[in-house]
């Protein structure tokens, strides 16, 4: 039997690929062909989607952006016994999927069964050294575990960089009857979908990961806080989790053993700022996502007051292959203290937008334009955001900085959750800066006061600018404001707006005045 | 203790509960302070000040307002200084010219959101958003206020006591955790979020229709004019203070009385108040403006009989007239045929007094308190069992409570000061037993779920009690060290065999209490295992036949699982009056000299015989009840009653009136026309707490000062009063000043040996016993031995209450508080307090009410063997089928027209709590209301005549 692949993540659907595999079905039966469908989750090349792929002496061969009215080409072209992938003669045939340049000089850690199978499917999960480090996990010491970790180099990759072992070594220093593990997953960054790729294509990895954490500092309930943008990644957790009980995988006997992990999923509630950890934790209390001073932190006094292990979906995906390969094998990747692999988003204005696992240390300039081959219009590139909605606009002289966090963080700007967003020539970045505080102006938690009325401040200023109002007075008024918000706000979301808002005036001077 | 008007000290974050020290630097000066502090409080208690908002020392750090921000060498960026802790050898710089822009621009952000009217602010000169833009040095707003804001939103002016007025809110939060933190009652929240964060009050569109309770927390921690009073707003600004305690309940909070001249603006709780620790309730917070109502009468009365009006004359005429009447009724009747009653509202100075002089000037001991009605069983139970008559902890030491039982008791109504107290505890996690036949706000509050309600049938306290203790004992989770060390063997051994039959299990007393076995045994097993086990109870165990049985059986129950002699545990009565243990303490029962000590002893009656210099009667004199029977029967003729208002409060009224009429002095000293009065021939004009210097002992034990903020409006106050009739009476006493009085006190009791004005002003209260030994008091009773050596189990057998229901009479009626009212009511009637209660109504649960045709808001007609009233009809299921309750703070309620003369064996403590009754659907008020209403009537015409 002949296998066809047709992704089912967010990004494949949205690009038609039900469609497409409805009509496959369609097509197959009415010719009672021999082939089988299989949903992968996506490779993450979304330039390429809907990207169908099929099997052939187990090599994958694509068909990039796959049309409705190409299926029958399709199946005809696969049908043929005589195919030849080196005669190429589709239209959007790629070749073999792994050998496209973007994808091969790729190092997928965390990524590499993505899009290779059914992403709910454990066995197999199992057959691609799923569930290893886990079972090796479950031979050792909490104390084991956490060094292993901690040896891996291995640090946040929601934003903040913090060394994860460090973080889990509190928690596990910290006595308390009970302790949590949380996954903030609340991915709401614009220009990010590595969270969502990863839950929705290798979901099995991430309830690996947190399971493994809950033997590191002996906490055995999980919360996954998910945002309820995420619907088919909700429906792929819940899917995933239940199996996962059904497999003794969860509940009272991890695997057989005297170890119980419990794990659900908990929607949050379209907040951005609940994606900042304390808020999250409010919410997952069922509070108002309101941001907490810090002490106590959260893996001293973190959910209902316990230890707390609140760690990025990514963070605790790339567990499962520390454990599994070792954490000398992991902190072989990256550079300086960036240790492992970045999973880079790469999108905006770009030609080959997705999803990039690289090893720390790749130059800005080579991802946008080797990995992303410049701007989708194909006007030159303006601007680069990285980091998010409060990453700084990277001076056009930076582009050549590593992909590393010291250096980043050295010419004021942040990796933060790998987003990067590309901008051509045609945008007025006055507009880029206004929306970056009006953004805040609408997520902001309203409990310190920098960051509740400066924001609006700050829209209310822009503005006066934009009219030519006191223009001077009012760009020196708007970079106090911006030094207050970045000097004084409770926490990164009013202390960071103003990096894209300063960075643009700073670099952008002619759209301001 | 006057002092000028200044806002009280506040300090940023609470104090912290290490006690290690730690070093740091604070602007170069090394400073030493407790493990855990914050840096700002670390620097407000060297005399560095660092600006704030949204922290205040009641409640915990926040961090939104920004102002506080300080450097921390070798820390990134600016931390907060309200949510830092201070660390070994921290350098900390609270001013430098970073700081001094950022703060100047966040004050500039909160301006520009912020209406400039200061001069014409309520709380204009009292206001910390203004004082700290002065010190920021804040003079410009170049956002300009043409921008978004929230300059126009509406006032919300529902509350009868203080103003909303959003217009001025910074959105610090204050308000919202002063609510959650101090009060615990999650009233309000904020609504949005960014620019749009507003107070709000959840689903409820205005203060008075929210679950407020009015406690005045939240207007105490606004630091602008959004939360102010009204008396603020009509008045300005205070201009002194007095610190003085609350005449309300038992919890005996201390207040500040800020004043302008002669009078009281404002009260505010005190934050270094020992007993509620900056916190207050409606009453106290609010409602003090009674003492100012028209109604007051400032001049003494008198007349020949209570069918003529009432004649205005002076102090001397009074006081000549009474004691004459008085001495006329002894030369026909005899010594014993006059007495007084003392009340427990009074100042323990004041109860002195009149007790010395019954025994002194009446030459009998026919002088009883209002506690008998109350807390009289506490009393004898306690002493019985334990050796003293008073409960054993401080309210702090429910902090490290782990398991806390609530019995007949609702403190969140009735003791809101402590309810709060209670609550955050609860918060935190300790376990809750509530043990009332209603279910009580504690049963199930926002975040607050009691682990076992026992709704226990009214009347049947003693059988819950006692199938406790069986299960404790017999399921063998006693604490048998602890009662070896410390508990009478033998007293013990009688008390296991009587206590260990199977007719006290769970199983057989289930069908007279009412109360499932299997969860009596749960709650009896988490009291006995689940750590400091603390015992709370009210009058709900006390006004019972069995009263007394029911607070030696909750002793047994203390000393069973070792929960006595250290904090955290411990029996402790709420007492319902601001000074009920102080009455108590007094000596101003029949058979007690103060200090709790028999009259019949010679050694004790010789101390006050040689201080006295008279001859004491050794045999004890009347109760209350034995008093208005004698007066029926004719022997008993004159009464001193002071402050207390027996025809409203004692049960049984027409047995009351009928005892009232028949006397031929009746002498009432109160503030108002009570209803007591209407059947007086001399009314002595009262003092309220306001007007008067003395001391009250709350149900801590804690003794604390009740100043003079303003003169007497009568030109006495009431140990003056009391000092003159005595003095008229041949009586040779002298004082100059209540300190005196206090200062015989303690020369002849030797618990309050080391009570002194000058000590109280300088610890602030004093929790006796107080003597050599203790010189600052005794916070924790029993501590290495019970007062009286070996504690005592003692045998409680479960004897029913005569009173019970039956064909006639099928529902039990009980009665309690409501928060906003205050007993009889005569003080929260005549304030803004009726906006919460305008009526007493008849609770009836849905199936009582649908067998007999109610409904919701009905008149309802509720009869007892002795009498009939009627109220409207409130259905609830809060109370159980077979039980109906009210309350009753109005007089025309007849609450105590249904009570029966059943009372508690050992002391004759009024069964308040079970009257059989029937209650049916009528259209006219009972007779009695009728009756009441023709004499009430004429009663103020007799008045108003008076007056002109």
């Amino acid at each position: 039997m002949r296998k066809l692949f047709i992704p089912n993540d967010t990004s494949a659907v949205a690009m038609g690929s039900n469609l497409v595999a409805n009509r496959f079905e369609e097509l197959i039966k009415n010719k009672s062909l021999d082939i089988q469908i299989i949903r992968n989750g996506s490779r993450g090349m979304f330039w390429l989607e809907p990207l169908v792929e099929f099997e052939s002496d187990f090599k994958r061969f694509g068909f990039q952006s796959v049309d409705l009215s190409e299926v029958e080409s399709i199946l005809e072209f696969i049908c043929d016994d005589s195919f030849d992938a080196a005669l190429n003669k589709h239209p959007k045939f790629l070749g073999e999927t792994e050998s496209i340049e973007y994808f091969k000089k790729q190092q997928r850690l965390s990524f590499f069964r993505s899009g290779l199978g059914d992403p709910l499917c454990i066995d197999h999960y199992s057959s691609l050294e799923g569930f290893t480090g886990l079972k090796k996990a479950l031979e050792m010491q909490p104390q084991q575990i956490v060094d292993e970790v901690k040896n891996s180099g291995l640090r946040g990759r929601g934003g903040a960089a913090f060394p994860t072992g460090i973080k889990w070594q509190t928690v596990l220093d910290t006595a308390h009857s009970k302790k949590y593990i949380v996954c903030n997953a609340d991915e709401g960054d614009s220009g990010t979908f590595a969270d969502r790729l990863l839950m929705e294509s290798d979901p099995y990895q991430l309830i690996e990961g947190m399971i493994i954490a809950g033997l590191a500092v002996n906490a055995n309930q999980g919360y996954i806080y998910l945002r309820s943008e995420y619907p088919f990644a909700h429906a792929t957790l819940n899917t995933a989790i239940s199996r996962c009980y059904a497999e003794g995988i969860l509940g009272q006997n991890v695997l057989g053993k005297k170890i119980c992990f419990e794990l659900e999923v908990r929607l949050g509630a379209g907040a951005y700022i609940c994606g900042e950890e304390t808020s999250l934790l409010e919410s997952l209390e069922g509070k108002r996502g309101l941001v907490r001073s810090k002490p106590p932190l959260p893996a001293i006094e973190g959910l209902f007051g316990c230890p707390t292990v609140v760690n990025n979906v990514l963070t605790l995906g790339a567990i499962s292959t520390i454990l599994c390969k070792g954490s000398d094998y992991y902190k072989n990747y990256g550079t300086g203290r960036s240790r492992g692999t970045l999973p880079v988003q790469l999108s905006g204005n770009i030609k080959r937008g997705g999803l990039i696992e690289i090893p720390f240390g790749i130059s800005l300039r080579e991802i946008v334009e080797d990995f992303g081959g410049g701007t989708f219009s194909g006007n030159p590139v303006k601007a680069i955001q990285v980091g998010g909605p409060l990453g700084a606009f990277v001076d056009r002289d930076k582009w050549d900085t590593p992909m590393d966090y010291e250096a980043f963080s050295a010419i004021n700007s942040m990796i933060g959750h790998g987003g990067i967003v590309v901008f051509d020539d045609q945008i007025n970045m006055f507009d880029q800066a206004r929306f970056a505080m009006e953004f805040c102006a609408i997520e902001s938690c309203g409990k310190c006061t920098p960051c509740r009325i400066g924001s609006t401040r700050g829209l209310e200023v822009l503005d006066k600018i934009s009219s030519k109002k006191d223009v001077e007075d009012n760009l020196i008024l708007l970079e106090e404001l911006c030094d207050t918000m970045e000097h004084s706000s409770l926490c990164a979301m009013g202390g960071m707006t103003p990096f894209p808002v300063k960075s643009a005036v700073e670099l952008y001077k002619e759209d301001f005045t | 203790m006057i002092e000028f008007y200044t806002p009280q000290k506040d300090l940023g974050t609470p104090e912290s509960a290490e006690h290690e020290m730690v070093s740091l630097y604070i602007d170069g000066k090394s400073v030493e302070v407790k493990k855990g502090t914050s840096v700002m409080r670390a620097a407000a208690e060297n005399g560095v000040k660092i600006p704030k908002l949204c922290a205040t020392d009641s409640l915990e750090s926040f961090g939104s307002c920004r102002m506080c921000l300080v450097e921390i060498e070798g820390k990134r960026g600016y931390p907060a200084s309200c949510t830092t802790p201070v660390e070994a050898g921290m350098k900390v710089f609270t001013q430098t010219n970073k700081l001094e822009s950022l703060r100047k621009n966040v004050m500039e952000l909160y301006i520009s959101d912020h209406p400039l009217d200061c001069l014409t602010c309520p709380t204009n000169g009292d206001c910390e958003l203004q004082d700290t833009a002065g010190e920021v040095g804040l003079r410009s707003v170049r956002y300009g206020f043409e921008g978004e804001n929230h300059l126009v939103a509406d006032k919300d002016e529902s509350n009868p006591y203080f103003t909303f007025d959003p217009s001025k809110c910074i959105v610090c939060s204050r308000c919202v955790r002063a609510c959650e933190e101090t009060q615990g009652t999650f009233a309000l929240t904020i609504d949005g979020r960014g620019f749009d964060s507003k107070v709000s009050f959840g689903d409820a569109d205005s203060f008075m229709e929210s679950d407020c309770v009015s406690c005045g927390a939240c207007v105490a921690a606004c630091p602008t004019a959004t939360l102010t009073e009204n008396s603020i707003i009509d008045k300005g600004k205070p201009e002194h203070s007095v610190i003085t305690t609350c005449a309300y309940c038992g919890v005996g909070c201390s207040f500040q009385a800020e004043m302008k001249g002669n009078e009281v603006i404002r009260m505010t709780p005190n934050k270094n108040g020992q007993a509620n620790e900056g916190h207050a309730c409606v009453k106290g917070r609010f409602a003090f403006g009674y003492a100012t109502h028209k109604d007051r009468i400032i001049n003494p009365m008198i007349r020949e009989s209570i069918d003529l009006p009432w004649k205005q004359v002076s102090w001397e005429e009074a006081t000549s007239f009474a004691a004459s009447k008085l001495k006329l009724i002894q030369k026909n009747h005899g010594v014993g045929s006059i007495g007084a009653i003392s009340s427990s509202r009074c100042t323990n100075e004041e109860v002195y007094l009149v007790q010395k002089m019954v025994r002194m000037g009446f030459g009998n001991n026919n002088i009883d308190t209002c506690a008998r009605v109350c807390h009289s069983p506490t009393g004898f139970g306690l002493k019985t069992t334990l050796g003293e008559s008073a409960g054993t902890q401080t309210f702090e030491s429910v902090s490290k409570a782990d398991v806390i039982i609530v019995m007949g008791a609702n403190p969140t109504e009735a003791h809101p000061v402590f309810g709060s107290r209670l609550k955050r505890r609860l918060r935190q996690g300790a376990k809750l037993i509530v043990i009332d036949p209603r279910k009580i706000e504690l049963v199930n509050a926002p975040h607050i779920k009691a682990e076992h309600h026992l709704p226990v049938r009214p009347g049947t306290n003693v059988t819950v009690l006692n199938s406790m203790a069986h299960v404790i004992l017999t399921e063998n989770l006693h604490s048998e060290d602890y009662i070896l060390e410390r508990c009478d063997q033998n007293e013990f051994n009688e008390w296991v065999s009587f206590i260990s039959e199977s007719r006290h299990s769970p199983e057989e007393t289930e069908s007279q209490s009412g109360v499932p076995a299997d969860e009596l045994r749960s709650a009896a097993r988490l009291y006995a295992n689940g750590g400091n086990g603390a015992i709370f109870y009210g009058l709900g165990v006390t006004e019972h036949s069995q009263g007394s049985t029911a607070v030696m059986a909750i002793a047994n129950l203390a000393m069973l699982t070792g929960n006595l002699g250290r904090e955290g545990v411990g029996v402790n009565p709420l007492r319902g009056q601001n000074n009920v243990q102080g009455s108590c303490d007094m000596g101003s029962f029949p058979h007690e000299l103060p200090g709790y000590r028999h009259i019949s002893i010679d050694e004790s009656r010789e101390i006050f015989e040689t201080e006295w210099g008279v001859n004491l009667d050794s045999e004890p004199g009347l109760r209350i009840p034995n008093m208005f029977d004698s007066a029926i029967e004719g022997q008993f003729k004159g009464l001193y009653c002071q402050g207390e208002d027996i025809a409203q409060s004692d049960p049984n009224t027409q047995h009351v009136e009928m005892a009232l009429k028949s006397l031929d002095c009746l002498i009432v000293q109160d503030i108002f026309l009570n209803e007591t009065a209407k059947f007086a021939h001399v009314f002595l004009p009262g003092a309220s707490f306001l007007e008067k210097d003395g001391t009250f002992t709350n149900a801590e034990r804690r003794i604390s000062r009740v100043r003079q903020a303003i003169p007497p409006l009568s030109g006495k106050a009431d140990w003056e009063a009391t000092l003159a009739l005595a003095n008229e009476l041949g009586c040779d006493m002298s004082y100059d000043h209540p300190s005196e009085i206090m200062d015989e006190i303690s020369r002849l009791t030797p618990t309050f040996n080391g009570v002194s004005y000058e000590k109280l002003d300088e610890l602030g209260s004093i929790q006796w016993p107080c003597n050599e030994t203790v010189p600052e008091g005794t916070p924790i009773m029993h501590v290495d031995t019970f007062v009286k050596g070996k504690g005592s189990f003692a045998l409680t057998e479960y004897i029913a209450s005569e009173e019970k229901a039956n064909r006639r009479f099928p529902l039990l009626l009980t009665t309690g508080r409501i928060l906003s009212q205050y007993n009889v009511g005569a003080q929260t009637r005549r304030t803004k307090n009726v906006s919460w209660h305008e009526e007493d109504t008849l609770e009836i649960h849905p199936h009582d009410a649908e067998d007999r045709g109610i409904r919701h808001g009905d008149w309802v007609g509720i009869k007892s063997r002795v009498g009939e009233t009627v109220l409207h009809a409130k259905i609830t299921s809060k109370v159980k089928p077979g039980v109906v309750y009210t309350t009753f703070h109005h007089p025309v309620s007849g609450a105590n027209v249904i009570t029966t003369d059943n009372s508690d064996w050992a002391t004759n403590c009024p069964e308040y709590k079970v009257t059989a009754v029937q209650v049916s659907k009528v259209s006219a008020p009972s007779n009695w209301q009728i009756q009441q209403k023709k004499f009430d009537a004429k009663q103020k015409d007799f008045l108003s005549e008076a007056k002109v």
